[in-house]
């Protein structure tokens, strides 16, 4: 406990209040700007940075190995940080990323409010919504009873009058209950008007499997709202794609499906300073290269991304220099990046958790098909979640949902290396 | 001069049939003339003369020309009103030419000052709420207002009929004949920063809030000139400006994107209210009571309005609801019933819905109405009510009817004046019709248009992606 010790005397000496007078996390992001001026870093450690280090260790501890594997150790780098803070890469949790995103929005625009079930008193199913409730009032964290087709059809209606609300699916499993909303009322709106009506509104929540959840909790609507012209469809992987991309949704004037990933929000992954300005934004419709290579490209999106790093490495040992792109947005697809990628390698594997059929890797294959034919040297291999609904005995989840080998074996059968397997009837 | 030409005109007809006998007997002659007598001058003057009187009979036509307009003016209003009364169809004065628009009214009727008490049809039924009173304060103005109004909604309909059976409107056409009492008597109570949004039916709440007949056939024919430049179609009528927001052609989900409005009026303090329009089919949906419960919880400035038509579709009310009390159906929501065949019936209902949504929340309106024709074009609207219904309810109920009668009763107009209403209501209708045919078809650049308000330059598809790429704007 003796760090601890440490990093209180430092708080006691150096501790200066921001300008809000608020001792809360998220007040960090936005009171002044991080790694400017040297005592900054001091004076925005209290309490609930406390918290975070604490559960930043419980839950990056508790882990299984998956993300950027060496990031576990909490404590020491941030003591660390503390001396050396001009060289320190700060670490956020996804969880926290959308947080901040969400406060920082919400302070810039009066206009944007959220609303979705156990988003204010419960502060957020998954504690994405955290303080905002205290900082901004009932009015613009808006509970709501169970009632997805209602609320979800209000936050529309607010839109059109101008708002930009954020409306939380607790999964997006519900959404199926407000889906027409999403569509027909949201998507189709400013076509159907000639552009009178716009509809800035966000639809954010956890997407695609968790850990043992079952069949009804566990699919990925990325395909589903991918395909609807009218819509712009987002997935982060890391923290500053969280932040980035949730503040470019909650800015753009079009309805946004922001699709999040359950066990992606208590991981940790390194921001830069660039990313923790609240002017911060990234472009949508910008596939991002995580991992650059010249044998094959492997696509993955949300927490397959993370599978893919792995993947690479595995492959890397074997030779195969994997390049890695995190897709970022759905829709609009980055084909451009995805061709690009595979003209230079000339070998393509799509991952996805998704029920294959009419899935995202079958929209990217038929794209490099049609653009970057001559250039594919293997046929596209497609990885997706198995064909069935989701089983919830571990070892049938295990298999319903793609793992690092199964990456790893069809980058191998991409380039030509695996076994040859006996012909199947 | 202009005094004396009922009499003139009198006379004009018995001159008239003597001079076509006269020309009879000069055109006979004509064939056998000889030029050599000087019989020829009795001939010219006679046709002369003919044509003269031609030319009188022609611009006698008191058809509502604007260049008469100028000469047409009565000294004073009672100058006319007496005439009116004194004249007994020969004796009608020029001066009681009908208004050749919307904006032009008829010179007695502009009358602002007079207030008429109006007695709705039956009184309101509450629930929840005690009802508003029976008499509604009304001008002359209104009324005549009224009446040009439904005359040109009722025109713009038919039109849409037959424009459909020559189909020049394609896909779907839901008519509102019949119905326009709500949407006339809503506008009346309301401002237009009131936000209004409906279902497919809205051809005429578009007209009320104030689109043009012009923006709506070329719409319904898909046309550049159209409300939604031809992208919508006849579900998707929109005007942002007059805060309507469609239009909608998925049953029952306007009502919570109605109450979403109500929502943002709340959220930005406005002292405003969104009327949230479903049909008696849609008043069973889930999501219009869970839009309810929401508003209700939080006190929003929702007005929904029920216009029960008593078919949803080809469904009978008592066939879908087994409760058709939709007015109580908030049960802790206040609610009220209303004719809504009645304009000022539905005018004084919006009104009380208006002051009651401002300071406790959101209430439900039931318009008791019908329409006679079918659910939409491809419904002859026979096969599940009769055709002695329909004529019944034309007959005792109709709207238009009633204004008419009420006119009468306050002696405001002469049944020719309100039937030059209608004649000029058709004129515009096919006028705007006519240019609305001329319309162009939109520009084939126009299916990537407005996909998204911010498109980043993404690239769009046609069928065959080879063929047809777009970037998006």
């Amino acid at each position: 406990m003796g760090h601890h010790t440490n990093l209180l005397s430092y708080r006691r000496r150096l501790f200066q209040p921001s300008p809000a007078g608020d001792r809360k996390l998220i007040s960090i992001y936005h009171s002044r700007p991080l790694f400017s001026v040297n005592s900054n870093l001091f004076c925005l450690i209290d309490e609930s940075m406390w918290g975070i280090i604490r559960q930043n260790v419980g839950v990056t501890g508790g882990l299984s190995s998956q993300g950027l594997g060496n990031h576990m150790m909490r404590l020491r780098p941030v003591a660390s940080a503390m001396r050396s803070y001009s060289s320190a890469t700060k670490e956020m949790t996804v969880r926290d990323a959308l947080n901040s995103a969400l406060d920082e929005e919400m302070a810039a625009d009066p206009n944007v409010f959220v609303m979705g079930e156990e988003v204010g008193e419960y502060q957020g199913a998954y504690k994405i919504t955290k303080g905002l409730l205290d900082k901004y009032g009932p009015e613009r964290v808006v509970d709501t009873p169970i009632t997805e087709a209602g609320f979800a059809g209000i936050g529309v209606g607010a839109a059109y009058h101008g708002l930009r609300p954020v409306i939380e699916f607790m999964t997006f499993n519900f959404s199926m209950q407000a889906i027409d909303h999403v569509i027909n009322s949201a998507a189709k709106s400013n076509y159907m008007s000639a552009g009178q009506i716009n509809v800035p509104i966000v639809f954010r929540g956890p997407n695609g499997p968790a850990a043992g959840v079952g069949a009804q909790h566990s699919q990925c609507y990325g395909a589903w709202y991918g395909s609807v012209p009218g819509l712009k469809v987002l997935v982060p992987y890391s923290s500053e794609d969280a932040r980035g991309l949730l503040k470019a949704a909650i800015r753009d004037p079009d309805p946004v499906v922001f699709l999040e990933n359950e066990l992606l929000y208590g991981e940790s992954f390194p921001v830069s300073a660039e990313a923790l300005d609240s002017s911060f934004c990234l472009p949508i419709g910008k596939a991002k290269i995580e991992r650059e290579g010249k044998d094959i490209t492997i696509t993955a999106f949300s927490k397959m991304v993370g599978y893919a790093l792995k993947a690479a490495e595995i492959l890397e040992k074997d030779g195969i220099n994997a390049e890695v792109i995190n897709l970022r947005s759905i829709r609009p697809l980055d084909r451009a990046t995805i061709n690009a990628s595979v003209r230079k390698t000339n070998r393509l594997v799509t991952v996805e958790e998704g029920f294959p059929q009419h899935g995202i890797g079958a929209e990217i294959c038929a794209s490099v098909v049609e653009d970057s034919f001559g250039y594919l040297d293997a046929p596209v291999e497609r990885i997706a979640g198995a064909d069935v609904p989701t089983p919830y005995a571990a070892n049938l989840e295990r298999m319903a949902f793609p793992q690092i080998e199964d990456i790893v074996r069809a980058a191998k059968r991409a380039c030509y290396r695996s076994v040859p397997m006996s012909a199947t009837a | 001069m202009w005094k004396h030409l009922p009499l003139w005109k009198l006379l004009s007809t018995v001159e008239l049939s003597t001079s076509i006998t006269k020309s009879k007997a000069i055109f006979s002659s004509a064939l056998n003339f000889d030029y050599s007598k000087p019989h020829y001058i009795k001939f010219f003057s006679s046709g002369l003369y003919f044509i003269i009187l031609f030319l009188f009979l022609f611009f006698s036509d008191p058809s509502p020309n604007l260049t008469f307009q100028s000469l047409q003016q009565p000294k004073t209003t009672t100058d006319a009103m007496a005439l009116a009364r004194r004249s007994s169809g020969l004796l009608k004065p020029l001066s009681t030419a009908s208004s050749s628009s919307l904006l032009q009214r008829r010179p007695f009727s502009t009358d602002d000052t007079t207030t008429i008490t109006v007695e709705t049809s039956v009184p309101f039924t509450g629930h929840n709420c005690d009802p508003p009173s029976r008499s509604v304060d009304t001008t002359p103005k209104e009324l005549m207002t009224f009446f040009t109004d439904m005359a040109f909604m009722r025109r713009m309909e038919i039109a849409a009929d037959s424009l459909y059976k020559s189909k020049l409107i394609r896909g779907f056409c839901h008519l509102y004949d019949g119905q326009e009492a709500v949407s006339i008597g809503m506008e009346a109570a309301i401002t237009k920063k009131d936000c209004i949004i409906t279902a497919y039916r809205d051809h005429c709440i578009f007209l009320g809030r104030g689109g043009t007949l012009l923006e709506s056939f070329a719409e319904l024919m898909g046309r550049q000139a159209g409300c939604s430049r031809g992208k919508g179609g006849s579900m998707h009528f929109y005007k942002k400006d007059a805060c309507f927001f469609g239009g909608h052609g998925i049953v029952g989900a306007q009502v919570p994107l109605g109450c979403g409005l109500a929502f943002a009026q709340k959220y930005r303090k406005e002292d405003h209210v969104t009327f949230t329009m479903y049909g008696d089919g849609a008043a069973n949906q889930g999501q219009l009571f869970e839009a309810l419960n929401m508003a209700a919880l939080w006190d929003l400035p929702a007005i929904l309005v029920c216009e029960n038509n008593h078919y949803g579709m080809g469904t009978a009310e008592w066939r879908a609801a087994k409760s058709p009390a939709y007015y109580k159906r908030g049960d802790y929501v206040p609610g009220l019933k209303v004719d809504g065949m009645d304009a000022f019936a539905v005018k004084q209902a919006c009104k009380f819905a208006k002051e009651h949504a401002l300071k406790n929340g959101p209430i439900i309106l039931e318009m008791d109405t019908y329409r006679y024709h079918g659910h939409s074009m491809s419904d002859p609207g026979s096969t599940y009510r009769t055709r002695d219904e329909i004529s019944g309810v034309r007959q005792e109920r109709d709207p238009i009817e009633r204004i008419r009668k009420l006119i009468f009763a306050h002696d405001l107009a002469t049944e020719k004046e309100l039937k030059d209403i209608e004649k000029q209501a058709r004129k515009e209708v096919d006028e705007a019709i006519a240019q609305a045919k001329e319309s162009p078809m939109p520009d084939e650049s126009e299916l990537f248009t407005n996909v998204y308000r911010k498109g980043y330059g993404v690239e769009s598809f046609g069928t065959d992606r080879k063929e047809l790429r777009a970037t998006l704007p």
